[in-house]
């Protein structure tokens, strides 16, 4: 394989597309093109709709899109983890079968990994997964299942064998959604917003070639999905705008990004809305009271120090230098920032602070903030769990003494089931 | 902005290091902050001849290396991880930024070389005994008689000066307030009607002394009547500077918190091993990593000329006060007893963590000011 140059990869997407590009096509049939070409996902490997181009080489063909104002492949949602778990693990025929519809958007997938009973303990799912003839037949529940209830496919953990111990007795399914086993019920939040599901199985079925490489490889394949959902985390969270143009391509992607952008609509509420704080405390009088001043500069000072981190950290790995401490406290440094934007604008709102809807400040906004930074340090990874991890992985101090993992998983003490 | 150290810059920081680790064990930290003068000559003279730390930041024209503030910054990041004795906070940091933002050509030419070469020790006298940091609080007034100005008052927690060959002092007008008519001036340290006094402070390691003026004769340093201006831009570098020695020493205490906690053992096992203080650990490279980021970015901002530096210089202080004050509060409970002894390193550190929390200024005061800075 030769190394292609920045140079030449620009030469060589700009002219695909000043060939190739129009706004009225319909967006499964530009898609459609776009992975023919290998420049919906260039750096895929070539057998499989890509182009084996390095990671580093990707802002640049963006830059082109950008530049003529062309839409990419689908990139939102649990689609891209499925993709990369199933280039990492998939068999032809699931790639056959799953990865060009993951690109065009047509199929939607979803997550089911979380239980009620195994959240930061995710290893002791306890969804079971029996063989019995050509069919793995699947009882249990998941939960916090974003688009579970659109969704055509789910990745699923599931238990094949209570007799190993946990880590050794779960096994990854691609499960067919759209069949009668499985059940989808929205799950109501503390801020009234339902932006996941519960999934129960009641015999639902997975035929044995959607079994993902070994039964008892689960754990191992999970973490592939788990490692890319970390790494697409901050991707996610960026705000992702639709184009206002008139033609036909536009109307369709926008629509998209409406659907999928729904459950995450509060998100910016969860992480405290920092940026409002100066002006609401204008608008409120509240910026010459002194107590008030400080605990906002408190907030900011902190948010500041947040982003240069981030900005340290991307810039070592730019340089190629070894991640240092700074790359893993993002996520812990945004609990404590919601945490304390929550406060300061409870502070600035005073007596309003008890309001919601219309007529409370901001139309509401104020009151979803003060109901929604909770999830922050819990959603993706307890706080709990990100600092023990960076006492383990960074600080490099000893785990704590664990009783679950060398016995068999049936004499695991275990939550109740739930039904 | 620059987000990461050239591979110089991490060089440089490399052999300050090994230089500190080899010259201010904690050992002769002890021995130091128990004399008067406060730091050993003979270490002095190497850090200032051989390494030329004195020097960094100063012009080459002036005698110094033409550096800028990331490397001073680094020198002091080093030097607050080392805890090290010696005057250069108050030489090299304040009185030679001074001397830069307000003197005249000739008075750089005059005053800056010898203070670069480390063979004048200089320190910069603008707090008074209200304990203000900013040009509000001055009442030492200058009063011409013919061309010479003649000192009289009181400044107080002056960095070093009751050791320092020469002292820039700040003083005004008489009959002028708040930024008006303030001007720097020089004076030796053995001047006619100078008195000096060593302050007992509860941090040891750093010296801090109140001098009385009555009638000094002084010189004139840049223009009469000019100095607010250089003054607050000398403020902005020290306190960037001193949010960096801050994050030195954070980081030291947590790294040996961390080693104290993964060799002590209760209930069998190694209380690293305990969440409670891993989650305390974890805590503790949070706050340091953010303020580190600070510190780091308002020395970037100071050598691109950055109009913000103001405020990421009070940011930067603010930041790095409440971390380091944290972390040797947290290292200090983690130590146990142990922690709370003499004999145990971890206090030289809290000590300094306090004082530097106050000196230029607590972390509500930078913060106010950069409310004010950012017009809210």
């Amino acid at each position: 394989m030769t190394e292609m140059t920045a140079e030449a990869v620009r030469a060589e997407i700009h002219a695909w597309l000043e060939r190739n590009w129009d706004p009225n096509f319909g967006l499964v049939e530009w898609r459609n093109k776009l992975v023919d070409s290998g420049w919906g996902a260039p750096h895929w490997p070539k057998q499989w709709y890509g182009r084996d181009l390095a990671d580093g080489l990707l802002p640049i063909v963006d830059e082109e899109f950008d530049r003529i104002g062309a839409v990419g492949v689908a990139k939102m949602g649990i689609r891209t983890l499925a993709a990369a778990t199933i280039l990492a693990h998939g068999t032809d025929l699931h790639k056959e079968k799953f990865l060009r519809r993951i690109l065009t958007g047509e199929d939607t997938w979803c997550q089911l990994f979380s239980e009620p009973g195994s959240g930061s303990d995710l290893a002791g799912a306890m969804t079971r997964a029996e063989r019995r003839g050509n069919r793995w037949v699947i009882n249990g529940q998941k939960v916090w299942t974003t688009s579970a209830h659109r969704a055509d496919y789910g990745l699923l953990l599931a238990r094949t064998n209570v007799d190993l111990p946990k880590h050794r007795g779960l096994a990854y399914f691609i499960l067919d959604m759209r069949q009668p086993g499985v059940e989808v019920v929205p799950l109501r939040q503390m801020n009234g917003h339902a932006s996941f599901n519960q999934v129960f199985f009641t015999d639902a079925e997975v035929a044995p070639e959607f079994l993902v490489e070994e039964d008892g490889d689960g754990w191992k394949i999970a973490t592939t999905t788990l490692m890319h959902e970390r790494r697409g985390a901050d991707a996610l969270r960026r705000y992702v705008k639709p184009s206002q143009r008139p033609e036909r391509i536009y109307r369709e992607e926008a629509r998209e990004i409406a659907i999928d952008l729904e459950p995450y609509k509060w998100y910016p509420q969860r992480a405290g809305r920092v940026d409002l704080l100066i002006a609401r405390a204008k608008e409120t009088g509240k910026n010459a009271d002194p107590v008030v001043r400080q605990e906002i500069a408190k907030v900011m000072i902190m948010a500041s120090c947040a982003e240069w981190t981030a900005r340290r950290a991307r810039t070592a790995h730019q340089h190629g230098r070894p991640q240092g401490p700074e790359g893993s406290l993002g996520k812990l440094a945004s609990s404590h920032i919601a945490r304390a934007a929550n406060q300061v604008h409870t502070l600035i709102s005073g007596t309003d602070a008890m309001l919601t809807g219309k007529n409370s400040p901001m139309n509401g906004v104020i009151a979803e903030i003060l109901v929604s930074t909770p999830a922050i340090s819990i959603a993706g990874g307890t706080d709990e769990i990100q600092k023990n991890i960076i006492a383990e992985r960074v600080l490099k101090m000893p785990k704590e003494p664990r009783s679950d993992t060398d016995r068999p998983f049936r004499e695991v003490p275990k939550n109740a089931l739930p039904r | 902005m620059r987000f990461s150290f050239t591979d110089e810059q991490r060089e440089f920081r490399s052999v300050v290091r090994r230089f500190l680790e080899d010259k201010s064990p904690t050992s002769e930290v002890r021995r130091l902050m128990e004399t008067d003068i406060g730091h050993d000559p003979e270490v002095w003279r190497s850090l200032t001849q051989d390494l030329g730390l004195t020097a960094i930041h100063v012009p080459e024209i002036y005698g110094g290396q033409g550096f800028g503030i990331s490397e001073l910054a680094i020198t002091v990041e080093e030097m607050g991880r080392a805890l090290l004795c010696a005057p250069y906070f108050a030489s090299t940091v304040l009185a030679t930024t001074a001397i830069l933002r307000a003197g005249t050509d000739a008075q750089k030419r005059a005053l800056l070389p010898d203070i670069a070469a480390g063979q004048t020790i200089a320190a910069l006298a603008f707090t008074e005994e209200n304990g203000r940091w900013d040009s509000g609080g001055v009442a030492a007034t200058a009063t011409r008689v013919e061309e010479k100005h003649r000192l009289d008052g009181v400044k107080s927690f002056v960095l070093d000066g009751h050791t320092a060959d020469v002292i820039v002092v700040l003083a005004r007008r008489p009959g002028s307030t708040d930024a008006d008519g303030l001007s720097f001036f020089t004076v030796r340290g053995d001047a006619v009607g100078l008195q000096r006094r060593p302050l007992e402070t509860v941090d040891q390691t750093r010296k801090l002394a109140r001098l009385a003026f009555s009638g000094v004769e002084a010189e004139l340093l840049g223009e009469d009547g000019g100095a607010a201006g250089p003054l607050q831009a000398t403020l902005d570098v020290a306190a960037t500077c001193l949010a960096n020695e801050m994050v030195g020493g954070a980081e030291r205490l947590r790294e040996s918190a961390v080693t104290f906690a993964n060799m002590r053992v209760q209930f069998g096992r190694p209380i690293a091993s305990f969440q409670s203080l891993k989650h305390k650990a974890a805590d503790m490279l949070l706050d340091v990593e953010l303020a580190k980021s600070a510190a780091y970015y308002a020395a970037a901002a100071a050598d691109e000329g950055d109009d913000e530096l103001p405020a990421l210089a009070s940011l930067a202080k603010a930041a790095a006060s409440e971390a380091y004050m944290q972390t040797a509060i947290h290292a200090v409970q983690i130590h146990g007893g142990i922690g709370f002894t003499w004999d145990n390193d971890t206090h030289l550190w809290f000590k300094r963590a306090k004082s530097s929390e106050v000196f230029l200024g607590g972390p509500a005061y930078h913060r106010e000011r950069l409310m004010q800075i950012w017009k809210v």
